[in-house]
């Protein structure tokens, strides 16, 4: 499954094996992954068939019971929590389901909070400007519960782009969104990932959506399978 | 930087959320308690110090057989002091022929520096404050002297060579108290008419004091002065040294007090430890979202210790600022207690409250939020991994080691630290035991019930470490509650009892033993009550263990003073109804062999233990024997007591006049006259103003220790609301999905009322046990009081509970259940 010999996400070998009530419990299976520069992948499945494991392990979110994984060009079977909460540091972008912004913080605080994070300069010039692109710079000072669903998934997508990540990781980002409101999601999404350059891991049930992507992955018990 | 300007921005956040709420108001609440008290003690030990001057008339005396060379009152003038100077010697004093033995006290026009002289001008006038001593040319005397010698004011009597007009009847002398038993009556002239009077040569007995007041340091800087360079055969008499009733009902009231913000500490403390559990579940996904976006662990943890720090200072300042606020309505409450003007508190209580404010908050909150920084990142995409919970035993070790350093510092008394300690580790290992093993029991009964009673006892074991701790958190609230009630109406009301309407107001001193058996008779006939004739021996401790006891070789200024002097020794074969044996054994044979038994606050001053051999000079002669026993004094009791009893066969055979006690109603005091003229040789002292000074101690401490159980009170709510809070989340989702399987509102309101019913039932009947028990410790080693059962406790505790948290729990859930199931899931989701 990889695609380029530069990629800025693979993974080789990769399994993922876990103990629960029933028993022991294989997740992925041996599986190897490579996502290009400003590349769309859409990893496609069943529930429960492993795609949000598989992309937290790309993302470096979780670790793999064997198997290597890279994310931009660096080996993260070799860092420590804190080493690979650094390398996501203003390179890699997230996308949730169920948006995850911080009850506590207003729509701009949310989206410079990656950006202070990362320390980045002119980061109140950078928020504002996301939020522009999400066409949301009037609800600025509002807080998540004053923001509907598809608001609330604007202001992510602003944070997610905000500090120009290399890769963006979205995890069914239209799952909690009515049919109109997700397809505007996907063209927000879509035409900023475009802009930026970014490359895009994207896990949906949503055929139409996946194939907007420039490559379709099925996961189906523990393997991936390449979709036309 | 970015820590702090994270630390600040969600802090500013976190409380236009309202998320800190709880955790703010449960920090206020213990910050103004410690604080309330801290200021409140503070001010009274300045009281003290001033009240104490009034005992000897000053802030410090310099007492000698010289008087006090005049640079030592000049180097008090310099220091901006006040001064005077008094002294005081026996003497005759004559009458048309008829001679008394009187103790002379002259005095100059400052004096007293500390307290006001109380005179009246005739025995049946109401006595007066008058701001000075007497003028020259006249005396004052004690009213037993016009028994003895037959005079009215107005007329004159000879001192030496002088002859003075009797103007007053002295009625009160601040500083009487050191010589409270001395022998003769007092008669108070001019300093200035010595010279005529001719009584005072070099070689004289004359007592010498240098009187000195002013305000605290400068005092301090002046002892420290004298210390280094004292003169010679002087003592330094400090204020502080008060007298064993006062200070006896003082210490109590401090010791309600310091329990009081112990009790309040406590349970706010279970308070912080809950809101700090909720709001880790609320911030867990948060965190997990930031550590997404790359914060490493570090950078949270500075974030949360920051946020933390910041937030405990301004909850800290805020809770100082109430707890100065609520001792001034302590100090209104006790105006009457220390006077008016009591003396404006130091700075160091607010700095203590802030102190005790971090520990608390670092104790019992920080190890859960430090937990968040381990959140792991992956918990954004999968809520089912839930907040990372503490290490049960870090979080117990932590907030037990802030516990028993906060208890051991506000305690002041390691001994009242150590009990409640133990007695708080164990209440609530018990607690938390209880409540497992009746979680599990609801769980039992819920399987064999139907309805919204399989609902409700349900609830209580779906979470079971939740209701565990709800149900501990409301037993404390409820704990909390009940212990108010019992420290309001029974120990507080046990000690006012300690000195009752009828105690001795009038004490008789040096009766010879010929005038015991008349005298008995003559009480006996006029249907006086007394305490008893008690032998009493004059003797001064000599010997420790074969040593020679050096009063010198002490430093506590008490210890020496009580080594230097002549103690009051009785004999007896039974120990008084106000004493306690606390260690040792009382002699239960008359003719057991020698044995003393010891007052055990004078053990503690000169270190004495059980076993020690001391040796009093008694008459000319050395007596020996063992401590076999030490005894607490209810010294407010105001009933004759004594630091040393010995058996009746060691002292029997010395020299002993008696002492009694008794109480004169006031309308009875003609027979004082009539008492006097039938044993002229007999002292009679009157300790009403004593009693009274005692007794309004007693009776507004008892007013401020409520007032401080306030605080107690509110944290005891505080505690509760916080238990309830816990579970709302977890029930926003449960009733959002029971409502849409058509569970109706009635049956779930239904099921909430008797999960919250069962759980304060449960939480009632071990906090009414545990009240009980801690009532009956408080009143049996601390405090010495008899405790008695009190059923009605029991009632209200667990009726009361059961019906309080009851309705509190279904109030406070029930607008989850007049929202739409739908509204309540998607703000679960």
């Amino acid at each position: 499954m990889t695609a380029s010999a530069n990629p800025i996400s693979k993974a080789k070998g990769l399994s993922k094996h876990v103990n629960g009530p029933g028993g022991h419990l294989t997740i992925l299976q041996n599986l190897d992954i490579g996502v290009a520069q400003e590349e769309a992948v859409a990893i496609l499945g069943a529930s429960g068939s492993g795609k949000s494991t598989l992309l937290g392990l790309l993302a470096g979110l979780d670790q793999p019971s064997a198997g290597k994984v890279w994310l931009c060009g660096s080996a993260l079977d070799g860092l420590d929590e804190d080493g690979r909460a650094a390398l996501r540091e203003g390179r890699v972008g997230f996308v949730f389901q169920n948006f995850q912004l911080l009850p506590t913080l207003n729509a701009r605080e949310n989206v410079l909070l990656p950006l202070e994070l990362s320390g980045a300069t002119r980061a109140d010039r950078i928020a504002d400007e996301a939020l522009e692109r999400v066409g949301l710079t009037a609800r600025g000072g509002h807080y998540p519960r004053q923001l509907s669903g598809g608001e609330q998934q604007r202001v992510a997508i602003a944070r997610a782009f905000a500090p120009r990540p290399a890769i963006l990781f979205a995890d069914e980002p239209t799952g909690n969104l009515d049919e109109h409101t997700g397809e505007q999601i996907i063209d927000l999404l879509l035409d900023l990932r475009r802009d930026s350059g970014a490359a895009l891991v994207m896990v949906t049930h949503d055929a139409r959506l996946a194939g907007c992507c420039d490559r379709r992955l099925l996961m189906r018990d523990g393997l991936l399978e390449a979709m036309e | 930087m970015t820590a702090w300007r994270f630390g600040l921005r969600l802090l500013r956040r976190d409380w236009h959320s309202g998320e800190i709420y709880l955790l703010a108001a449960a920090l206020v609440l213990t910050v103004a308690a410690i604080t309330a008290v801290g200021f409140f003690t503070d001010r009274i030990e300045k009281a003290m110090h001033r009240q104490g001057g009034e005992l000897i008339a000053a802030d410090l005396a310099l007492d000698g057989s010289a008087p006090a060379p005049e640079t030592y009152a000049e180097q008090s003038r310099t220091l901006g002091l006040a001064t005077a100077r008094t002294l005081e010697f026996p003497s005759v004093i004559l009458s048309g022929g008829s001679p008394q033995l009187v103790q002379v006290k002259a005095v100059d026009s400052a004096y007293p520096l500390r307290g006001q002289l109380r005179t009246r001008t005739a025995l049946d006038t109401p006595p007066r404050t008058v701001p000075g001593g007497p003028p020259r040319g006249e005396a004052w005397v004690e009213s037993r002297l016009l028994h003895l010698l037959e005079i009215a004011p107005g007329d004159r009597v000879r001192l030496g060579e002088a002859d003075f007009k009797v103007t007053r009847i002295l009625d009160y002398e601040p500083d009487r108290g050191g010589n409270l038993f001395q022998l003769a009556p007092r008669v108070m002239i001019d300093r200035d008419d010595i010279p005529a009077t001719g009584l005072v040569s070099p070689a004289s007995r004359v007592n010498y004091r240098l009187l000195i007041a002013g305000s605290a340091d400068a005092v301090e800087r002046f002892k420290d002065r004298v210390i280094a360079a004292p003169p010679a055969n002087t003592r330094i008499l400090d204020a502080r040294d008060a007298r064993p009733a006062f200070s006896t009902a003082v210490e109590r009231a401090s010791r309600f007090l310091h329990l009081a913000t112990l009790v309040t500490l406590l349970v706010a403390g279970a308070a912080i430890a809950l809101a700090s559990r909720r709001l880790v579940d609320r911030q867990t996904e948060a965190v997990a979202v930031m550590r997404c976006l790359g914060a490493h662990r570090h950078l949270l943890t500075r974030i949360f210790v920051l946020r933390l720090l910041l937030f405990g200072v301004v909850a800290s300042l805020i809770g100082c600022l109430l707890g100065w606020l609520a001792q001034g309505l302590l100090a209104t409450l006790l105006a009457g207690w220390f006077g008016p003007d009591l003396p404006a508190p130091s700075m160091k209580p607010m700095a203590i409250g802030i102190i005790t404010g971090l520990i608390a908050l670092i104790g019992f909150a920080l190890p859960p939020l430090l937990q968040l920084a381990k959140v792991p990142p992956l918990r954004a995409l999968r809520r089912d991994l839930g907040a990372p919970r503490a290490s049960s035993a870090a979080a117990v070790a932590a907030a037990m080691l802030a516990l028993a350093l906060l208890i051991f510092w506000q305690a002041g008394d390691s001994t009242l630290a150590w009990k409640v300690l133990v007695g708080v580790s164990t209440a609530l290992a018990a607690l938390i035991g209880s409540v497992v093993l009746l979680v599990r029991a609801a769980a039992l009964l819920a399987g064999r019930t139907r309805g919204i009673w399989r609902l409700g006892l349900a609830a209580l074991t779906r979470r079971p470490t939740g209701a565990v701790l709800q149900i501990a958190g409301f037993g404390l609230g409820i704990l909390a509650l009940l212990l108010l009630a019992i420290i309001r109406v029974d120990l507080l009301s046990s000690w006012r009892d300690s000195l009752p309407e009828g105690a001795p107001n009038r004490f008789l001193i040096n009766i010879q033993p010929h005038e015991v058996e008349p005298l008995r008779t003559f009480l006996n006939d006029r249907g006086i009550e007394g305490s008893g004739l008690f032998p009493m021996i004059r003797g001064r401790l000599v010997q420790v263990n074969g040593e020679k006891v050096d009063p010198d070789a002490h430093r506590d200024p008490r210890a020496k003073r009580l080594a230097a002097r002549e103690f009051n020794l009785s004999w007896s074969d039974r120990p008084q109804a106000d004493n306690r044996i606390v260690s040792g054994q009382w002699w239960d044979d008359p003719q057991a062999p020698p044995q003393l038994s010891v007052e055990q606050g004078l053990a503690q001053t000169l270190n004495l233990k059980l076993g020690d051999h001391l040796g009093f000079w008694v008459d000319g002669r050395l007596i020996e024997a063992p401590i076999t026993s030490l005894r607490e004094v209810q010294w407010d009791s105001f009933n004759v007591n004594f630091f040393v009893i010995a058996t009746r066969g060691l002292l029997v055979r010395e020299s002993a006049t008696h002492i009694t006690s008794f109480h004169l109603p006031r309308e009875r005091e003609a027979l004082i006259p009539e008492l006097v003229r039938s044993f002229p040789s007999v002292t009679l002292l009157d300790v009403d103003a004593l009693m009274g000074q005692v007794r309004r101690i007693m009776d507004r401490g008892s007013l401020a220790v409520e007032v401080v159980f306030l605080f107690t009170l509110a944290a005891g709510i505080l505690v509760m609301y916080a238990g309830i809070q816990a579970s709302l989340e977890d029930r926003r989702t449960e009733h959002g999905v029971l409502r849409t399987l058509g569970v109706g509102r009635r049956k779930l309101l239904g099921s909430l009322a008797v999960e919250f019913a069962a759980a304060g039932l449960l939480a009632g009947l071990l906090a009414s046990g545990f009240a009980q028990f801690t009532g009956w410790l408080l009143a049996d080693e601390l405090f010495g009081f008899e405790f008695q059962f009190n059923p009605q406790l029991w009632v209200l505790g667990v009726l009361g509970s059961a019906t309080l948290i009851g309705a509190a729990g279904t109030l406070a859930t029930y607008p989850l259940l007049i929202r739409p199931p739908l509204v309540t899931l998607r703000r679960a989701g």
